[in-house]
């Protein structure tokens, strides 16, 4: 053991410590968090969901891995080969791998070391989030082309525009976060959200205001407050990237059969479903991280290192259930509105609101007055958001060719 | 033989297989994805110089966007399982066999002769770079460098970027034809037009 300790050093001993423990506890939570969801959406619909394997049916996941392990692994004639095989862990690895950079807890000290709850600290955190996203289209895309039919090709082609243009939305919409915390480190992002937002001094000299705003001293100083318009956009565009409900056109089943997936069975079948799971689960904990304070949260002398990680995972829970919630109640986009939203829509917001980050935190003024202009431009902007709306757009029609009246309004 | 050494070795053969053999593969959907496998190692190498930040724009732009566009396009237009392999262009060959020794030549000479590139921003001798990337990072240092010294020509070059996007779509736009707009026809204009 020691001859290993001092081959590769005692840093490289606890990534892979990490590395190990983490991944473990992702697919440990993928099986709860298919389970949750099944459960959650039989709630809303008035049903009872998987209630036979083991209490509460919390084992009918397991169950249904199982069966899914044990099933044949087919491979349609036309499929490309090496392609084919390959697709399924493209779209799981990316998943997995971009959890690397989201710290689930303060540092903790063993006798004389001090290891950070993060696998890793990289100082372009946000970045590499970015780029795991990024590299999660393939899985996608490569199945529908490698199927060699045609339902799974038409679900990739839908996937490759959507996750480009709302990929390009949620970049945007992380800048002003590393705006306001200076740093693209995500350990950086949740220290600098740590504490309360502090004594309010924009109402003071006001009698009954000034004693009201004393409660600001127990809200927590997340990113929330005030950076929410792009929280929205990048849930939005978060919930785009896992290709879930409202966004889920590329497999939707209704047109396109499963898109992607039509092809697929057995093990390789479970590896796309698990990615997207791992997937929804690093959306929520990035969504966590970046503007509600990562495991910020009060902590107690009783085991002191823990109480960070139960605040993260309560978190994390929270925004899981939201995406559950989102399948529950919203209905597909139709496809032009799923452009139309992107483009038109999120990332001309994203792009005005860094403008109004930039503009107000270079400007270095009192806190009260930064939160008032936040405001004030936020409606600027919800006003811009707000103006039209495809429904009024008339089509040019051949008959008004010749008009020019008609036509785009 | 330390971890770095190891990851370098790998990265290095990844990168160099993966380019040889997007040469060689015969489909445009292979020759993309060996494209990106050499992309991501090269990612690797530049994580080994600290380059964090080159590192993560190489992954997310040129694997994760531009690729993506290429395979978005070959899959639209659909690819043919076959290439020919007929030359159309006689004098390409050769053309491309000359201009392809120039490049090597080229970035042969930088290897050798401009490997510390980065002490004409500190003014140091060879292994500044590692220096620098440890130092203020990677992120802060090439963002001094990008918008004090080459503040002109960076935003020369994004102007040149919008240009080009611009006049693309102008070109692209057909204007009064029913394919650009037929997505927007709801139901009940489509029975109108009907």
């Amino acid at each position: 053991m020691s001859a290993i300790v001092d081959f590769f050093g005692i840093a490289v001993i606890i990534a892979v410590v990490k590395v190990v423990i983490t991944f473990a506890a992702l697919l440990g939570t993928t099986i709860v968090v298919v389970w949750f969801e099944r459960k959650v959406i039989a709630d809303m619909q008035a049903r009872i969901g998987p209630s036979r394997w083991g209490p509460f049916g919390l084992f009918q996941t397991l169950a249904d891995g199982i069966k899914l392990f044990f099933k044949e692994d087919f491979r349609p004639q036309t499929a490309d080969k090496w392609t084919y095989a390959i697709a399924p862990v493209a779209a799981m690895v990316p998943a997995l791998l971009g959890f690397a950079v989201i710290p689930v807890g303060d540092e903790v000290t063993f006798g004389d070391t001090t290891v950070g709850l993060v696998m890793s600290d990289l100082n372009v955190g946000i970045l590499y989030f970015l780029a795991m996203g990024s590299l999660g289209v393939y899985g996608i895309v490569l199945a529908g082309w490698a199927s060699g039919s045609k339902y799974p090709l038409l679900g990739s082609i839908r996937s490759t525009a959507q996750l480009i243009s709302y990929e390009t939305a949620m970049g945007l919409s992380l800048v002003p976060i590393a705006l306001v915390a200076g740093s693209l480190s995500t350990v950086d992002i949740v220290t600098a959200q740590a504490g309360s937002v502090g004594r309010v001094t924009f109402f003071d000299g006001i009698p009954v205001l000034e004693q009201i705003s004393a409660i600001f001293r127990f809200i927590p100083n997340w990113y929330i407050w005030s950076q929410w318009p792009a929280f929205v956009i990048f849930f939005i565009a978060g919930v785009a990237e896992t290709n879930r409900a409202p966004f889920d056109l590329p497999e939707a089943e209704s047109e396109l059969v499963a898109g992607y997936l039509t092809e697929y069975a057995g093990i390789r079948y479970a590896l796309f479903f698990l990615g997207e799971y791992v997937h929804v689960v690093v959306i929520s904990a990035m969504a966590v991280t970046l503007f509600f304070g990562g495991w910020d949260g009060p902590t107690f002398s009783f085991l002191s290192w823990l109480w960070p990680v139960i605040w993260f995972m309560i978190k994390t829970v929270a925004f899981i259930y939201l995406f559950i919630w989102f399948r529950a109640s919203l209905p597909r986009l139709r496809y032009d509105r799923l452009m139309w939203l992107g483009w038109k829509r999120l990332i001309p917001a994203a792009l005005v609101w860094i403008m109004v980050t930039a503009v107000v935190n270079t400007a270095g003024v009192a806190r009260g007055v930064r939160l008032g202009v936040f405001i004030g431009l936020f409606v600027v902007v919800m006003i811009f958001i707000a103006r039209g709306d495809p429904r009024q757009l008339k089509p040019v029609s051949p008959q008004s060719q010749g008009r020019a009246t008609r036509g785009v309004a | 033989m330390t971890i770095g050494t190891l990851v370098f070795g790998v990265a290095f053969i990844v990168a160099l297989g993966s380019a040889i053999a997007m040469l060689f593969a015969r489909n445009a959907v292979h020759v993309a994805l060996f494209l990106v496998a050499a992309q991501v190692a090269l990612a690797l190498t530049f994580l080994l110089q600290g380059a964090f930040f080159v590192a993560a724009v190489q992954i997310i732009i040129y694997a994760g966007a531009i690729m993506v566009l290429f395979l978005f396009v070959v899959m639209l237009l659909g690819v043919d399982r076959s290439e020919a392999l007929v030359e159309p262009l006689p004098f390409q060959r050769p053309l491309a066999l000359g201009l392809g020794a120039l490049l090597a030549a080229g970035i042969l000479y930088l290897a050798v002769a401009g490997i510390d590139a980065a002490s004409t921003i500190t003014g140091d001798g060879s292994g500044a770079l590692l220096a620098l990337n440890r130092d203020p990072g990677n992120v802060l240092a090439l963002a001094r460098v990008l918008f004090s010294r080459y503040l002109l020509p960076f935003e020369a070059t994004s102007a040149l970027l919008v240009a080009a996007i611009v006049g693309v779509m102008v070109l692209a736009r057909r204007v009064g034809s029913i394919s650009a707009v037929a997505p927007r026809i709801s139901p009940a204009e489509e029975r109108e037009v009907a």
